[in-house]
């Protein structure tokens, strides 16, 4: 039975990683799940310098969901070296580094500095957070700005390029094929999307931030259309994602068209989700008599 | 830190609004530490999916015990579990207490409702006896005032209402206790846990009386092992400050490392 799928040049030993963000730079949960079954671990999204991020609350829960305005707090590019690159290096699984920055020329520099650093897997273009005011969805929902961050991170790499899309568009195909040009090797599929909740008692939002970004399972029907409308665009791999809490949610995301899949919000509250996905894949290519996964990949019949 | 599914031994309403439940958790229960917590699944809390954080209670031979109280849809839910049912649980969380030594500082603790919770396991696990000051809006609120005595530790109580000891804040005897003349040899230090406006006042009264202070802090949380940043306070740095997870570099905090201008 085979389950690994290619990225780009990313091999994985399965379809499996996590979400930019939902699993901090993989130490964290390494004393609750191997993290040597993962297909890849993608960290949490670096710029160049540190960031302190947003004030608090950042999070909170919504029905089937929750909203978070984290601003994208981390230690930069040395800082990430120093800390978490010797542990994640020494791991049989690739490392994903999601990237991101205010200017172009910034992405750029931070893709050229990991395509220095050696070993990377590949870099996941963050070009969709909603909750920074520079950079992040800025250079996702706009056509020239998405080529150009695409293009410039491709003249300075050879690493594996994951564009990672905003789902804040009209419709996704035209920004697919925009990444798909501009030199990206894939696609990531999607990012959360802009919502807000309020305390009625209080009459605040519940975040800090006033909005947020909506994702958990609340957001999956919607992602399962976006990855679907993307692979008609586009024929580069989709790692899909968007609110996968077990196995059968991770094979509609493959049957959509996803090449690949990630988890995420559910590493919150169940850090086992990823291993029981890939087990439930498995058992369900077992029960259908599948032998290569990359049989599922865009295997809805919609009739068309 | 391990996640497992435990069975719960019991579930049962202390006062009011607070319940006790005991959990069989053998590998779990010998690891923990004064002040840590528990990050608890609820199974049967279906569009709810998020754990909830308490602090843990008590440690009795396989089982560890939490106090808490029912102020919405998880700890509603909880309250509704029996025994022999299931719970998922990642434990023990957290940088917990410093624990007091023989012949040491002497340990005054401070708890602001079920912030008791926290302190009792510091309390037993310290060789050094000290006092314990608990304040609450009423009685019912004033929460295993008798476990603490038990422990031989001297209890003094405030509530808002006046209807049990002293009326008012638990600030109040503790400024009194602090005010009191004692034996410049033995210094004291602060341990607390309850609402932050509670310990930012602590945090004040130890910097006037230049005791050091330690202070459990009561944040909104989501992962609870630290990759999402969600219970982050901010903590001085040598450059000026940053914020840190209450889940993993806390709860507990020296309280002159937090910077409270920065907070909401």
């Amino acid at each position: 039975m085979n389950l690994s799928v290619q990225i780009g040049k990313l091999k994985m030993q399965n379809p499996v990683t996590v979400a930019s963000g939902t699993f901090g730079y993989g130490e964290e949960y390494s004393r609750l799940i191997d993290l040597n079954q993962l297909g890849a671990i993608t960290v949490k999204g670096i710029r160049l310098n540190p960031v302190r991020g947003n004030p608090t609350p950042r999070t909170a829960e919504v029905a089937s969901g929750m909203l978070n305005a984290i601003g994208l707090q981390g230690p930069g590019v040395d800082g990430f070296i120093q800390k978490y690159w010797p542990f994640l290096r020494e791991l049989k699984v690739p490392t994903i580094i999601n990237i991101w920055g205010t200017t172009v020329e910034e992405y750029a520099e931070v893709a050229r500095r990991f395509d220095a650093l050696g070993g990377v897997g590949a870099l996941e273009l963050n070009v969709s957070c909603p909750n920074i005011k520079e950079g992040g969805a800025q250079f996702g929902t706009d056509l020239k700005l998405l080529a150009q961050v695409v293009a410039a991170c491709r003249k300075v790499t050879t690493l594996p390029l994951i564009t990672k899309m905003s789902p804040n568009v009209v419709s996704i195909a035209p920004f697919a094929k925009a990444a798909e040009d501009s030199g990206s090797d894939a696609l990531a599929i999607t990012n959360s999307y802009p919502a807000m909740a309020i305390d009625i008692e209080t009459r605040k939002p519940r975040l800090a931030n006033v909005t947020g970004g909506l994702t958990g399972s609340a957001i999956k029907p919607i992602a399962i259309k976006l990855v679907w409308d993307a692979a008609q665009a586009v024929k580069i791999p989709i790692v899909g994602m968007g609110g996968i809490q077990n196995p059968d949610d991770a094979i509609e995301f493959l049957m959509a068209g996803a090449t690949a899949v990630a988890v995420g919000t559910a590493n919150f509250y169940e850090p086992q989700t990823p291993l029981q996905v890939i087990a439930g894949i498995r058992e369900f290519m077992r029960r259908k008599k599948i032998r290569d996964v990359r049989e599922i990949i865009g295997s809805v019949q919609t009739g068309k | 830190m391990l996640e497992q599914t435990v069975t719960i031994v019991a579930n049962e309403r202390d006062t009011d609004s607070y319940f006790r439940l005991v959990l069989s958790a053998p590998q779990i229960a010998p690891l923990i530490q004064p002040g840590q917590f528990a990050h608890v699944r609820i199974l049967p809390l279906k569009d709810a999916l998020l754990r909830r954080p308490f602090s843990i209670f008590q440690v009795m031979g396989d089982t560890f015990s939490i106090l808490y109280k029912t102020v919405g849809k998880g700890t509603d839910a909880l309250s509704r579990m029996r025994a022999d049912q299931e719970l998922s649980v990642i434990a023990p969380l957290g940088h917990g207490f410093t624990v007091p030594q023989l012949g040491g500082e002497i340990p005054l603790l401070v708890a602001g409702g079920y912030g008791m919770a926290a302190m009792f396991l510091l309390a037993q696990r310290s060789p050094q006896k000290g006092i314990v000051f608990v304040g609450g809006r009423r009685r019912v609120d004033i929460l295993c005032e008798k476990e603490f005595a038990a422990l031989g530790w001297e209890v003094r109580v405030a509530t808002e209402d006046g209807s049990h000891g002293e009326k008012g804040l638990v600030t109040q005897p503790l400024l009194a206790e602090l005010r009191t003349p004692h034996s410049a040899l033995r210094t004291r230090k602060l341990f607390a846990c309850g609402p932050t406006p509670m310990l930012k006042v602590v945090g004040k009264i130890a910097e006037d009386f230049r005791v050091p202070a330690e202070l459990s802090m009561d944040e909104h949380m989501c992962c609870g092992v630290g990759v999402c940043l969600t219970c982050v306070i901010p903590v001085k740095t040598d450059g000026g400050w940053e914020y840190q997870r209450t889940c993993t570099e806390g709860p507990v905090f020296d309280s002159r490392q937090i910077v409270w201008e920065a907070t909401k």
